[in-house]
């Protein structure tokens, strides 16, 4: 038996002693979500007790250095954890943007210190982070961001404000985009802080939306008193940390089109609620027509971001640009999904309160889609990327 | 790992070469041009002999290179860039996995170092309409003495009037629709009662349509077990998908890479076109799709590789996602080169014509995208 093999056997026997039955059913929605954070409550003693075996073992950021509290694991034992985690449908153990995007970052441009401080603590679900990224003013432009860093002598002093902080009013640290350059090019004047949003001068309100949920809110800086330790990288030279965090970014939402309903696609979804003819085909032509090339789009686009995880790990190298792709197609498709499966629901997905449907978990989700292809950088500002930096077409 | 490995990225780098230099575009013209009957150079299929691609799928123990799906697929999508004519396809992928999967020790013997050599082309006919449609068959075979007479029509045999050898589907038992009842049977396409018409076709290269009235088989021609041929004919199907799909991804690449150059060469109102927002957005969606398409095709040529009884729903996922970007492709080729995209003096049209007669071969984006749905239980 080579070693990887060794390695999933060893992984089925642990994951089969370890994962409590109520984490191997599918996450219905954001609240069966792990998201961690000193305000955390744990929906269950399962959920609990998953993240904290989990987290033991590194496996909450398999990837990551063992010293920094991950499982020091290659890049074929991660899938082969993937593959036997979906295997029972053991659900993640623990989400967080500082697993998908902040630790990244660190592991790239943070200095020791911020590394042993921070990254151990996302590991273990202790810390919960949010990001500061747009502005009111500074949305697809948003290196043209103005929130304020002025050198105070042995602190920032932070002032401005931020919108589209995604869980703000839940997280206890912020990574932060901060002008700390007013007279330098706009990419060259900018910093990447870290702060905490107990701190004096921060205060959050959530953004309603169309949703009916506040999954977003407005964040304010006034005087918030930063210490300079807490700057990443150089100063002046955050904007090569915020794209590299981009990249995180885009291939996490890219990727993030399988998860609601079951993980059942639109055609599956729709052939139990309509019902299939003799040779198991979806009764109504129309909507089958549509969902088999959905269908036939999601499995493609599956192996695209396989294929781009394998050849980045074959390479030592990230995703990089090609993150565009992927934040651009699967956002995109997963817009479709949700149209078909409005398709296919018909007046049960009209239901906006009430048991039977869950609050509206449909038209929400429906509606909570149409900005997939706005957060995260837009899809035209993705196909933008695309055509400069990969197609290498000239600028107008 | 959904990437090449060594021995792979050696192939195509020696595939790449090979096409670019022996059989470029303008070797496909000469063949229109000068109407050659069989529709590919015979000379240039004994050189790809002599590189082992005729062998690339005949086991080694047989005489073959053994190098799988993956390896096949490497060299057509290399053919997909260059337009190449061979008999590949016909030949060295779908006749080559049925006999080395299927012959009997006599059929082994007879064709596959034939096939190796590049002596033999080998043809597979399955449709009798104009749409595809391998349960549809209605050719009979009756029994008679120690064989069979075969009766019916084929269309669109590809290769069928240039082969050594016809692989044919008829049927023993059933009616056309049943999934039971075919057979195959390798026929001599010199055998009294069956009569040829070379079909004239849009890609330059050739096809044949079929009469077979009363052709007497024995029981010796019959390739695989009778009245339950369906099932190889999937396998000997999915290894000619595949190689379409490979072929139309790699078509899909080079018609999408001259028209980014054409882009970045083209002045208009004082600027590149290619500086064009609206140009630019429309090519960046492309590439996206032309990404999905080859990695819809690797994932199907290693499912191949793995288990080929298994590999229908990951085949049908390239042949339809590769066809229908293959002709997003073409026509958003001829689109942004304009005026010149219509002439002949230019190759896009070419990609565009042998795009269509791929896509549609086997199956086409909508008959996979059917059986992907059935596969997923809607």
């Amino acid at each position: 038996m080579d070693a990887l093999e060794a390695f999933r056997r060893d992984t089925r026997a642990w994951l089969d002693a370890n994962c409590p039955a109520e984490m191997r059913v599918p996450v219905r929605g954001d609240e069966d979500i792990c998201w961690g954070g000193r305000n955390w409550v744990f929906k269950s003693e399962a959920q609990k007790v998953w993240m904290e075996r989990m987290a033991a073992r590194g496996w909450t950021v398999p990837a990551w250095p063992k010293a920094y509290g991950g499982g020091g694991l290659s890049h074929e034992e991660v899938k082969v954890l993937k593959e036997e985690m979906a295997r029972i449908k053991a659900r993640s153990p623990l989400e967080s943007f500082g697993i998908w995007m902040l630790g990244p970052a660190l592991l790239a441009f943070g200095s020791e210190e911020q590394k042993k401080e921070h990254l151990p603590r996302i590991a273990r679900g202790e810390i919960r982070w949010c990001q500061g990224y747009s502005e009111p003013n500074a949305g697809s432009d948003l290196a043209s961001l103005q929130t304020r860093a002025d050198d105070a002598g042995d602190h920032f002093a932070v002032t401005g404000s931020k919108i589209w902080t995604s869980y703000a009013d839940k997280a206890d640290m912020i990574f932060c985009l901060v002008r700390t350059d007013f007279s330098a090019p706009k990419h060259l004047g900018i910093s990447f802080i870290l702060f905490d949003m107990t701190w004096p001068g921060v205060s959050t309100k959530p953004i309603l939306l169309i949703s009916g949920k506040s999954p977003f809110c407005e964040t304010f800086f006034d005087d918030v008193k930063v210490p300079k330790a807490n700057l990443v990288g150089t100063l002046n030279r955050g904007w090569d940390i915020a794209k590299y965090l981009l990249t995180h970014e885009r291939e996490m939402i890219g990727g993030g089109g399988g998860g609601l309903l079951g993980g059942r696609s639109p055609g599956q979804l729709a052939a139990s609620e309509i019902g299939t003819d003799e040779a198991g085909r979806l009764a109504d032509p129309f909507l089958r027509a549509d969902a088999a090339r959905a269908e036939v789009d999601a499995l493609a686009f599956a192996s695209t971001m396989a294929r781009y995880k394998d050849e980045a790990a074959s390479g030592g190298k990230g995703v990089g640009d090609k993150s565009s792709v992927l934040k651009y197609y699967g956002t995109e498709l997963n817009k479709r999904r949700y149209e078909l499966m409005m398709r296919a629901a018909g007046s049960s997905g009209l239901e906006w309160e009430g048991a039977r449907t869950n609050d509206g978990e449909l038209p929400r989700g429906w509606l909570r889609t149409k900005a997939n292809s706005i957060e995260g950088g837009t899809s035209e500002v993705m196909l933008d990327i695309v055509a400069k930096r990969l197609l290498q077409l000239p600028s107008a | 790992m959904l990437v090449l490995n060594d021995d792979q990225t050696m192939l195509q780098d020696a595939a790449k070469g090979f096409v670019q230099e022996k059989a470029p575009v303008a070797a496909l013209r000469k063949i229109r041009d000068g109407k050659v009957a069989d529709g590919f150079d015979r000379d240039l299929w004994r050189q790809m002999a002599e590189m082992g691609w005729t062998g690339v799928l005949v086991p080694e123990d047989q005489g073959g290179l053994g190098f799988g799906f993956v390896g096949a697929g490497v060299i057509c999508e290399e053919m997909g860039r260059t337009l190449t004519a061979s008999p590949f396809l016909s030949t060295a992928m779908m006749a080559a996995t049925a006999l080395s999967r299927a012959g009997t020790p006599a059929q082994k013997q007879r064709w596959l170092p034939a096939i190796v050599a590049g002596e033999a082309v080998i043809a597979t006919a399955i449709d009798e309409g104009r749409r595809h449609d391998p349960a549809g068959t209605a050719m009979t075979a009756e029994r008679s003495g120690n064989g069979f007479k075969l009766s019916g029509r084929k269309t669109y045999v590809v290769d069928g009037h240039a082969a050594d050898a016809i692989l044919v589907a008829a049927r023993t038992g059933g009616t056309a629709g049943e999934k039971g009842g075919i057979s195959l049977f390798l026929v001599d396409p010199r055998a009294g009662g069956l009569a040829s018409e070379r079909l004239s076709t849009l890609d330059s290269r050739s096809a044949a349509e079929l009469a077979f009235d009363g052709v007497q088989v024995t029981s010796d021609d019959v390739v695989g077990e009778v009245d339950d041929g369906l099932a190889l004919l999937e396998i000997v199907l999915g290894a000619g998908r595949a190689g379409l799909a490979a072929e139309l991804s790699g078509n899909a690449q080079e018609s999408f890479a001259r028209t980014v150059d054409y882009l970045k060469e083209r002045k208009q109102f004082g600027r590149t076109i290619g500086a064009f927002q609206a140009l630019q957005h429309r090519a960046a969606h492309l590439f996206c799709e032309v990404e999905l398409a080859r990695s819809a095709v690797l994932s199907a040529l290693q499912a191949l590789d793995a288990d080929a009884d298994k590999a229908s729903l990951a085949v049908s996922v390239a042949k339809s996602k590769a066809s229908s970007v293959a002709r997003l492709a073409a026509q958003e080729a001829v689109q942004m080169h304009g005026g010149i995209g219509m002439t002949d003096a230019i190759d896009i049209g070419l990609f565009m014509k042998r795009m269509q007669v791929a896509s549609s071969l086997y199956g086409d984006a909508d008959f996979h995208a059917d059986r992907v749905a059935l596969a997923r239980g809607f």
